[in-house]
């Protein structure tokens, strides 16, 4: 929802404080996870955070998640899907070149970054080209798979 | 300038140590040169001849002529033949790709493509939604983002292989761009995404249109503070307006254009609207050449391309110099066949 969206980027301070602690509490649930099965809580985490990151962020479940990168605002819900920066149409009251009425995504996520600790710096780093496959799977789990158990082929820079 | 060196049009330079391409455009700016692009509008026709008669209008003035690639959403030739077309007689093309309606399979092909065809100097874009143009209908793609695309097109150059990481055999030799809007929101933002994009690989910036001075001169030390200054080369955009009211539509109807209420009325002041809508285009041409970290104008002329001559003689930036053209070296001494 439009209203909890801009919400969220108002609170993201807090926001990201409470992430690195799920985020934390899910790590160390990595041994529990893998006893179960990943594939299998595949579908209800999924469902899980479809709502809650609905809710708050208007998630569009990319699977890559970068909202700690883009001041909590996500940035799947530009138009254009730009996860780098404002396009060069932003209007003159701040607001989205193909959608008028919405407040451009990338001018929320540098007031949210300046919110967090260290945002300012994230909001620099350069993304990756989006992997499409990993649409509408949890970015959750992703992560907790990242963490503990580190992809063995190299990635790039 | 000459280059002792100077192929046969269509065929490539040699590339010089420290230069990404084979191109005329890159060895200008590395040389030091007010570099001087303009655009192409790709016409609703397939007829070559349309696109050799609109090239004809720059020649003589002109360092690289950029192919839109879809602009402002509508149809029209692609950019990829047009400059398969300009290449064939020798023009210096940037070839711009948007990110609106390919991915990444149909882009890498391009970027070989291209290069294939003697392209050397490619403008990463994200695009205009396709709201504004004439087919709203249309799915828009958005698969990368401009500088995803930067990163990409890097790839296959640097690097020799696709996303994927499948070898190439030849990699494509360009010059990358990407543009840059430094009189929109977020204003005090607009230096860090120049950063950015030069971190991913931009090596010039094309800017959109600047009709406000004090904001460029803002943005260009804020590039200057984060020390871009010798690391990308920096046109800035600039256009003629023809009428005061054509102007006033431009603000309200074309996305990011930023432009002064004290332009739109000196333009509904003059006795001749074009003529100082063609005047305050030099004024901004002058002015920006001052600014430190400038390395020349792109002159983009929707519908008043035979203006740019007129405008680049009268502001001087050329100072003599003769961009290549076809002809250009007939007559003297120099072979070209």
């Amino acid at each position: 929802m439009y209203s909890v969206r801009r919400w969220s980027v108002r609170h993201a301070g807090g926001l990201n404080r409470f992430y690195n602690a799920f985020e934390n509490l899910l790590v160390a649930m990595a041994p529990l996870f893998r006893a179960i099965g990943y594939e299998r809580l595949e579908r209800p985490l999924a469902f899980f955070e479809r709502n809650v990151k609905g809710l708050l962020f208007d998630c569009k479940m990319c699977g890559q998640c970068v909202l700690s990168s883009t001041g909590m605002s996500c940035s799947m819900n530009c138009p254009k899907n730009l996860r780098n920066g404002p396009c060069g149409g932003v209007r003159a009251n701040g607001n989205c070149e193909v959608k008028p009425e919405m407040r451009c995504v990338w001018v929320e996520a540098w007031s949210g970054a300046g919110r967090i600790k260290g945002g300012l710096d994230k909001i620099r780093v350069v993304q990756l080209p989006v992997d499409r496959r990993l649409e509408g799977r949890s970015s959750w789990l992703k992560v907790v798979r990242e963490r503990t158990d580190p992809p063995k082929t190299e990635t790039r820079k | 300038m000459i280059f002792e060196d100077e192929p046969v049009p269509g065929y490539p330079l040699p590339i010089l140590p420290g230069h990404s391409s084979p191109g005329r455009f890159e060895r200008v700016l590395r040389a030091g040169g007010f570099a001087i692009t303009t655009e192409l509008a790709p016409p609703d026709s397939a007829d070559p001849e349309e696109v050799f008669k609109r090239a004809r209008v720059f020649d003589g003035y002109v360092d690289a002529i950029n192919a839109t690639d879809g602009s402002g959403a509508n149809c029209h030739m692609s950019s990829l033949a047009v400059c398969a077309l300009l290449t064939r007689c020798g023009y210096a093309p940037v070839m711009q790709i948007s990110c609106r309606d390919k991915n990444r399979i149909a882009i890498q092909g391009d970027i070989l493509g291209g290069a294939a065809m003697g392209v050397c100097n490619i403008l990463c874009l994200s695009g205009d939604g396709v709201q504004s143009g004439d087919h709203p209908q249309a799915k828009p793609v958005f698969d990368l983002d401009s500088l995803s695309l930067l990163q990409i097109g890097c790839t296959l150059r640097d690097e020799q292989r696709f996303q994927s990481g499948r070898k190439l055999t030849s990699a494509p030799r360009v010059f990358f761009g990407a543009a840059e809007n430094p009189t929109v929101e977020p204003l005090e933002h607009r230096a860090m995404r120049l950063a950015k994009k030069v971190a991913a690989g931009a090596q010039f910036i094309q800017t959109q249109y600047v009709y406000d001075m004090d904001r460029l001169r803002t943005f260009m030390r804020g590039v200057e503070d984060l020390g871009l200054l010798d690391k990308v080369f920096i046109l800035i955009g600039v256009g003629p307006f023809k009428t005061a009211k054509g102007a006033e539509w431009m603000r309200n109807n074309v996305p990011g254009m930023h432009v002064p209420d004290a332009l739109i009325k000196r333009m509904a002041g003059a006795a001749d609207q074009a003529r100082e809508g063609r005047q305050i285009c030099i004024d901004m041409i002058q002015e920006a050449r001052a600014i430190k970290g400038v390395h020349g104008v792109h002159i983009m002329a929707y519908r008043q391309e035979e203006s740019v001559a007129e405008i680049i003689d009268r502001s001087g930036v050329l100072q003599g110099r003769v961009p290549w053209y076809p002809d250009r070296d007939k007559g003297s001494d120099r072979k070209t066949s």
